[in-house]
């Protein structure tokens, strides 16, 4: 089959369709003389069968993979992927194998770049590397998410970082023990406001206005509602907040529904392509390094399949660290970008992931961390979801911060498996942090919780 | 007759023609606005070198959508990328099912209500509160409980089919001739007998009608419902395409499911022919 093949050979195909030599009269026919020709041991082929699945995932058409190679030859084509792709951790983590609970497995999705690691990591064979049959499912909404999460439908799922905490507490859903394997995305959101409110760039002149966030327990949602306190207005009297779904945004923005959203990319950038919107300040700008969405599992499934969520694990983060490196992202806007995926221009993933955008102003930003796949879950991450539960009244009377965090968080989990696929993670499970520079101690959320003027508790 | 048959699909060709033609007109591309830095970076990442779609998709670009979609029905890019024809697969074997399991509860229930007129007025109340209950309501209530979004789904199409074809049923039955049941009264028919020899011909028309009515709805909340829940399904594939703003794709999803509509609309009119009778 075409899998055995040399894909970094233009002059093969790597979809199905007829012999490429037109001698035979099949393309399998085709194949078998030229492997007896080649006389490749199985080794070569099976790094071939590798190589195959991340190139036709970086080249879903194969016309434009030949084009490629045609255009920059195999060998640099061969030494820029390998740079990128980690194919010998690969073969090496397929090599050591526990024997696995479940493989075949659903994981659910919101079609937004901070799914990248989990999502990316099917096209590019890291789950199948650990031998798993992972199906990556596209979800409508958040709500969905949870529902199906709490069904088992889904063994695991990405979700925003704060509704592991919430379904844990059973505020807002049932009660769930739900852990976080990993941080998916770090920083990567923004807030966007309509093209009229241009001239509205102070956050004082927003009284009144509509915006959305995707869900309650979201970062979305706390941070929006932090930076227009900070600015004086009282989330819940001065500006109104609805939950709007993260792919229903842009149309509700152009419709005018909505004045602006504190939203997860691509959609801020969706907004600004379609000329809807502009990016009022990305969120990076609010908390450098705040985490957005989370890889997360029902305890129950962690407990039970301790293997199999290992390989999870593994896979996930080889993903991660491949998100990480920015050389890689104009490769992942590719990869996502097919409608099985994200179905997003891939201009505007890859400006989303590259940093390099225009504003929707007239201006090209050039802000390379705009976004990060950093996924080391902080228990101090956890404290200061926490802390704006508190504040906006979504959790009332004495918080156990710290138990929570380390119950729901599996930092030292994540630890283990980052050391695995050649992370370096923190030593430290809690930090302090600034947010909108002010600085935030983990260790006393009660005296930070006292310290705001706008709160609900 | 005939003449006047050809008038009409003349007609409705030519209505057809004249919308099309005012929206292709209505859509035509501005006059190229100067774009004088067409290599302008910020242009070229508002995608405004390349063939960016903008406005109100002309009938040229549904046309493409058609093309693309209905040349290849049956591919499978995974999960959450099928091809058109698997996707109304899906739709209508959900409608299918929910439909079906709604007959099955709907017709011998409407039975009883219909050939009692106490079991009619007792539960009378129960109908009228929950008829006009839009079927997505019971969607969230539906995943809570039945802890399965396929099934949810099926169970929100049954709860939406049930109502005319249980009322119909029950005004049928309720409806048949007296003289009929009194011959078959006098000829000592068993009431077994009497319901599918007598009074299930005469009410058919009607009870067709409901079901006929129950389809129509049904197909309307299938989309509706699978743009909530998601995963599969021609309302999922409108979902979908609606957040990439797709707006050619979501028309073109719009003309099948009306054409599927139609179809559907079709087959309960020939099914309703065939047990209409002339008294």
């Amino acid at each position: 089959m075409s899998a055995f093949k040399d894909p970094f050979d233009y002059r093969n195909r790597l979809g199905a369709g007829s012999c490429t030599c037109g001698k035979h009269q099949s393309q399998a026919e085709h194949d078998a003389v030229d492997e007896l020709a080649i006389g490749a041991d199985e080794d070569t082929l099976s790094q071939r069968v590798i190589e195959s699945a991340v190139m036709r995932a970086i080249f879903p058409d194969d016309n434009k993979r030949r084009d490629f190679l045609r255009a920059v030859g195999k060998s640099t084509a061969l030494a820029a992927i390998s740079s990128v792709f980690p194919f010998g951790a690969l073969e090496a983590m397929a090599a050591d194998k526990l024997p696995l609970e479940k493989s075949n497995l659903k994981i659910g999705f919101i079609p937004i770049t901070c799914s990248s690691p989990i999502v990316m990591a099917e096209p590019l064979g890291f789950y199948r590397a650990q031998g798993l049959s992972v199906e990556v499912v596209k979800t409508a909404s958040w709500a969905l998410i949870r529902d199906k999460v709490i069904n088992k439908e889904y063994d695991a799922s990405h979700m925003l970082a704060p509704m592991p905490i919430a379904m844990s507490l059973g505020v807002g859903s049932s009660p769930l023990a739900v852990n976080v394997a990993t941080i998916q995305n770090t920083n990567g959101q923004a807030i966007t406001l309509a093209l009229k409110h241009k001239d509205k760039r102070d956050p004082k002149m927003w009284k009144g206005f509509k915006f959305a966030v995707p869900f309650d327990y979201s970062m979305h949602n706390f941070l929006l509602r932090y930076y227009v306190a900070e600015y004086g207005l009282d989330p819940d009297k001065d500006i109104q907040i609805r939950v709007v779904p993260p792919p229903e945004m842009v149309a509700n923005l152009r419709a005018g529904n909505i004045d602006g959203f504190l939203g997860p990319d691509p959609f801020n950038q969706r907004a600004v392509y379609d000329e809807v919107g502009f990016i009022h300040i990305l969120s990076k700008d609010i908390w450098d390094g705040h985490p957005c969405c989370s890889f997360a599992a029902p305890a129950e499934f962690v407990k039970q399949n301790p293997n199999t969520f290992a390989a999870l694990y593994r896979a996930v983060l080889t993903a991660s660290k491949m998100a990480r490196d920015p050389k890689n992202r104009p490769i992942i806007a590719e990869v996502l970008s097919p409608p099985n995926y994200l179905n997003q221009p891939k201009t505007v993933l890859e400006q989303v992931l590259t940093g390099r955008f225009a504003d929707g102003l007239g201006q090209v930003q050039n802000v390379p961390t705009r976004a990060d796949f950093d996924p080391f879950p902080w228990y101090s991450m956890a404290v200061w979801i926490l802390t704006q539960m508190k504040r906006w009244g979504y959790v009332k009377g004495d918080v156990q911060y710290k138990d929570i965090a380390e119950k729901v968080y599996l930092l030292t989990d994540a630890r283990r498996h980052m050391a695995e696929v050649g992370i370096a993670a923190p030593k430290e499970n809690y930090a302090k942090f600034k947010v909108l520079g002010k600085e935030f101690d983990p260790m006393k959320p009660d005296a930070y919780l006292e310290s705001f003027a706008i709160k609900r508790s | 007759m005939k003449p006047d048959t050809w008038k009409s699909a003349l007609l409705s060709v030519l209505i057809a023609a004249l919308f099309i033609g005012v929206w292709h007109l209505a859509t035509l591309p501005k006059a190229a606005t100067a774009q004088s830095a067409a290599n302008d970076e910020y242009a070229v990442l508002l995608g405004k070198t390349s063939a960016k779609q903008t406005g109100f998709p002309p009938p040229l670009e549904i046309g493409k959508a058609i093309v693309k979609y209905l040349g290849d029905p049956f591919y499978d890019h995974g999960p959450n990328d099928k091809g058109i024809a698997i996707q109304l697969g899906h739709s209508l074997g959900r409608v299918g099912i929910g439909f079906l399991l709604a007959a099955l509860v709907a017709i011998p229930l409407g039975f009883t209500i219909g050939m009692s007129p106490l079991i009619y007025r007792a539960l009378d109340p129960f109908i009228q509160v929950l008829k006009p209950i839009s079927p997505l309501a019971w969607m969230p209530l539906a995943l809570y409980t039945i802890k399965d979004s396929n099934i949810s789904g099926i169970f929100v199409i049954f709860i939406c089919s049930l109502w005319p074809m249980l009322i119909n049923t029950a005004f049928g039955v309720a409806g048949v001739r007296r003289d009929w049941l009194n011959v078959a009264r006098t000829l000592e028919v068993r009431p077994l007998r009497r319901a599918f020899t007598v009074i299930l011909p005469a009410a058919a028309p009607t009870i067709v009608t409901g079901a006929r009515i129950s389809m129509g709805i049904a197909w309307l909340v299938i989309v509706a419902a699978e743009m909530l829940v998601g995963g599969t399904g021609i309302g999922y594939f409108v979902w979908n395409e609606w957040n990439n703003l797709a707006l050619p794709n979501v028309i073109f999803a719009i003309l099948m499911i009306g054409l599927v509509g139609m179809a559907l609309d079709h087959l309960f009119a020939m099914l309703q022919k065939w047990v209409t009778y002339a008294e």
